[in-house]
C-alpha cells in the first residue's frame, strides 16, 4: 500500500470533528439527565441522580407521555408495513413505462419537496371541511405517508436500477410463473433493502412533527407531546425523556441494522456457487 | 402486442393504485383545498367560504411578507453553503480516503445515524451549549476569550443556522457519497498517470463527476429549509421569522384563509426552486 498523503490526516481531523459536532450535543444532553435533584439546564451537575427519569414515570402533570409513546409505536409500525407494500408494488410497476407514469413520478417529487407544514395545514381544512374527525390514526398516518413514501420509491428505485434482470430471465426460461418469479427471485434478492425501507418508514413516522400537527387531532404522538413540553417544561426532566427516546431510536436502528446484516449473510449462503463446482 | 401492451398498462396502474390513492387524498386533493381556502373568508371564529382575493392582496401588500421571504431565502443559502462544503468533504474523506469498505460502510452508516433520530430532541440538545451559562460561553470565559456570557448565541439567527447545518447536512453526505461511489477509480488513476495533482484531480475530475449528488443534496437541503417552521421558532426564540411561521402564526390565530394564501405562495416559490435545480439532474437516473 503505498503511503497515506498528508491531506489523509488532515481531512482524519475534520470527520472527526464532524462525528463530534454530530453526536455531542445529543451526549451532553444523556449526560445532563442524569442531572442531581436541584440541578437545572445546565452544567455544572448538581450531583448525579436517576431523579428525572422516575420524576418521568411518576408524574403525569406533563402529559401523557406513555399514551403518546404507545401511540406512536402503533403509527409507526403502520407506516412501516404500508411503505414497504406500497413502495415495493411501485417500484416493481415503475420498472416499466405506463401511461402516466411521468405525472406519478413528478407527485412523488412533489410529495418530497413540499414544505410539511401545507400537508398538515390541508390535510386538517380537507378532514375538518368534510365533517371528518381529525385522528392520528387516519389523517395522521396520511399525512405521514406523504413523506415516508416517497423515500420508500426512491430507494427501491436504486434498488431496481442495479437489478440484474438475466435472474428473472431465467427464471421464466425456466418456467416460472410472473407471481412465482417475484416472489422466489425478485423478493429474496431485494430482501435486505426492503429492512432499509423499513427503517426509514418506521423512523421518520417515529419523529415526525411538522406533518402531524395539525392531522393528529386531541391524542398526541411523542414528537408533539414533546413540543408541547419544550415551551413549558424547564426541568432535565426533558433531557431525561430525550434520552429515553434517542436510546430507542437507537435501539431500533440497531435491529435494523442487525436484521440488515442477516439478510445479508443469508442471501450470500444462499448465492449462486459459481466457481466452486470443482 | 397490442393486447400486451394493454395488459402492460393495466398492470402498472394496478401496481401503483395504492401509491396513487394515497398521493390522491393527502396530496393533492390538500393542495386543492388550501387553494380553495385562500380564496375564502375567515372572522375570529371561523371561515365563511367566498371567492375573494383579499388575503393575497394583504399579503402582497403587506412589508412584513417580502421581509419575511428574504429572511427564508438568506437561511437557505447561508445553509446551503455550509452544507454543501462539510458534505463534501466528509463524502470525500470517506469515498476516497478510507480504503477498506467495511470502513467505508461503518463511518457511512455513523454520520447516518442521527438522521433517524428526533430532530426536536436534536434541537433542544443545543440548550446546555449555546445558553447563558452553556458550555460554549463558561469555556469563552475560562479561556479569556470574552468577560460577559455572549447572549447571541441561544435564540438567535446564528443558533438558527447552527441547528439547520447539523440537522440537515446529511442530507448532502448521503447523495455526494453516492455518487462518488461510482465514480470509477480508473480515472483517477488515469488523470495521476497523466501527471495531475491531487487538486487537479479534484477539480477536474471527481467535482465534476459529482454534480448531481450535490443538485440532489441541494434540492433536499433547500426544500427543508425554506419548509421550516419549528426550527426557526425554536432556535431564535420567536426573534425571527421566515415564511414557514408566517403560516404557523396564522394557523394558530384561526386565520387559515391567511394561511392558506401564504402556503400556497410558498408552494410556487419553492416548486419554482426545485424546477431549475432539476434542470441540472435527472434524479431517476442517479439514484
Amino acid at each position: 500500500m503505498e503511503p497515506r498523503p498528508r491531506s489523509f490526516y488532515v481531512l482524519t481531523a475534520f470527520f472527526v470533528l464532524f462525528i463530534l459536532f454530530l453526536y455531542g450535543p445529543t451526549i451532553t444532553i444523556g449526560i445532563l439527565s442524569f442531572q442531581g435533584e436541584g440541578g437545572g439546564l445546565t452544567f455544572p451537575m448538581r450531583g448525579v441522580s436517576l431523579y428525572w427519569f422516575f420524576d418521568l414515570f411518576e408524574q403525569q402533570a406533563v402529559g401523557d407521555i406513555w399514551g403518546s409513546f404507545r401511540r406512536s409505536l402503533v403509527l409507526g409500525l403502520m407506516v412501516m408495513v404500508t411503505t414497504v407494500v406500497v413502495s415495493v408494488m411501485g417500484g416493481l410497476a415503475f420498472r416499466k413505462k405506463f401511461p402516466g407514469s411521468s405525472i406519478l413520478f413528478y407527485l412523488i417529487i412533489t410529495s418530497l419537496v413540499i414544505p410539511s407544514i401545507l400537508i398538515s395545514l390541508g390535510v386538517g381544512l380537507l378532514f375538518s371541511q368534510s365533517g371528518l374527525d381529525v385522528h392520528w390514526s387516519t389523517s395522521g398516518f396520511g399525512s405521514q405517508l406523504t413523506w415516508t413514501l416517497p423515500f420508500g420509491l426512491l430507494i427501491m428505485f436504486a434498488v431496481f436500477n442495479r437489478f440484474d434482470k438475466s435472474y428473472e430471465e431465467a427464471a421464466r426460461d425456466l418456467g416460472a410463473t410472473p407471481w412465482q418469479t417475484i416472489r422466489h427471485v425478485v423478493l429474496p434478492i431485494i430482501a435486505p433493502s426492503l429492512i432499509g425501507v423499513a427503517l426509514f418508514g418506521f423512523t421518520l413516522s417515529y419523529d415526525e412533527f411538522a406533518r402531524t400537527l395539525l392531522t393528529a387531532g386531541s391524542y398526541n404522538t411523542l414528537p408533539l407531546e414533546i413540543y408541547g413540553m419544550t415551551t413549558n417544561v424547564t426541568s432535565p426532566v426533558l433531557y431525561a425523556l430525550g434520552t429515553l427516546t434517542t436510546l430507542f431510536s437507537l435501539l431500533i436502528i440497531g435491529v435494523f441494522l442487525a436484521l440488515a446484516l442477516l439478510a445479508n449473510r443469508r442471501r450470500a449462503r444462499a448465492g449462486s456457487d459459481a466457481g466452486k463446482g470443482v | 402486442m397490442q393486447k400486451l401492451r394493454e395488459n402492460n398498462a393495466l398492470m402498472g396502474w394496478l401496481m401503483v393504485s395504492p401509491l396513487a390513492s394515497v398521493l390522491l387524498v393527502f396530496l393533492v386533493a390538500p393542495i386543492i383545498m388550501i387553494v380553495i381556502v385562500s380564496f375564502w373568508r375567515a372572522t375570529e371564529f371561523s371561515i365563511i367560504p367566498a371567492f375573494v382575493w383579499e388575503n393575497y392582496e394583504f399579503l402582497f401588500g403587506s412589508p412584513v411578507t417580502y421581509t419575511v421571504f428574504l429572511n427564508t431565502f438568506k437561511y437557505a443559502l447561508i445553509t446551503w453553503i455550509f452544507t454543501v462544503l462539510i458534505g463534501f468533504t466528509v463524502a470525500y474523506y470517506l469515498a476516497f480516503h478510507v480504503r477498506s469498505l467495511t470502513w467505508q460502510i461503518a463511518l457511512f452508516l455513523l454520520c447516518t445515524i442521527p438522521f433517524w433520530t428526533s430532530n426536536i430532541i436534536r434541537m433542544i440538545s443545543w440548550i446546555p451549549f449555546l445558553g447563558r451559562n452553556g458550555i460554549a460561553n463558561s469555556a469563552l470565559i475560562s479561556w479569556g476569550v470574552i468577560d460577559e456570557p455572549v447572549e447571541w448565541l441561544l435564540f438567535s439567527d446564528f443558533a438558527v443556522i447552527l441547528a439547520f447545518v447539523h440537522l440537515y447536512t446529511l442530507f448532502m453526505v448521503v447523495p455526494i457519497f453516492n455518487t462518488m461511489m461510482r465514480i470509477d477509480k480508473s480515472l483517477i488513476e488515469a488523470a495521476r498517470d497523466a501527471g495531475a495533482n491531487g487538486v487537479q484531480i479534484l477539480w477536474n475530475i471527481i467535482i465534476p463527476l459529482t454534480k448531481p449528488g450535490i443538485m440532489i443534496g441541494t434540492i433536499f437541503v433547500v426544500t427543508l429549509v425554506m419548509g421550516d417552521f419549528i426550527t426557526v421558532r425554536f432556535m431564535s426564540g420567536s426573534q425571527s421569522a421566515n415564511v414557514g411561521r408566517l403560516i404557523s402564526n396564522d394557523i394558530a390565530l384561526l386565520q387559515y384563509p391567511s394561511a392558506s394564501a401564504t402556503a400556497i405562495i410558498l408552494l410556487i416559490t419553492v416548486l419554482m426552486v426545485i424546477g431549475i435545480l432539476l434542470r441540472f439532474v435527472n434524479i431517476r437516473k442517479e439514484l
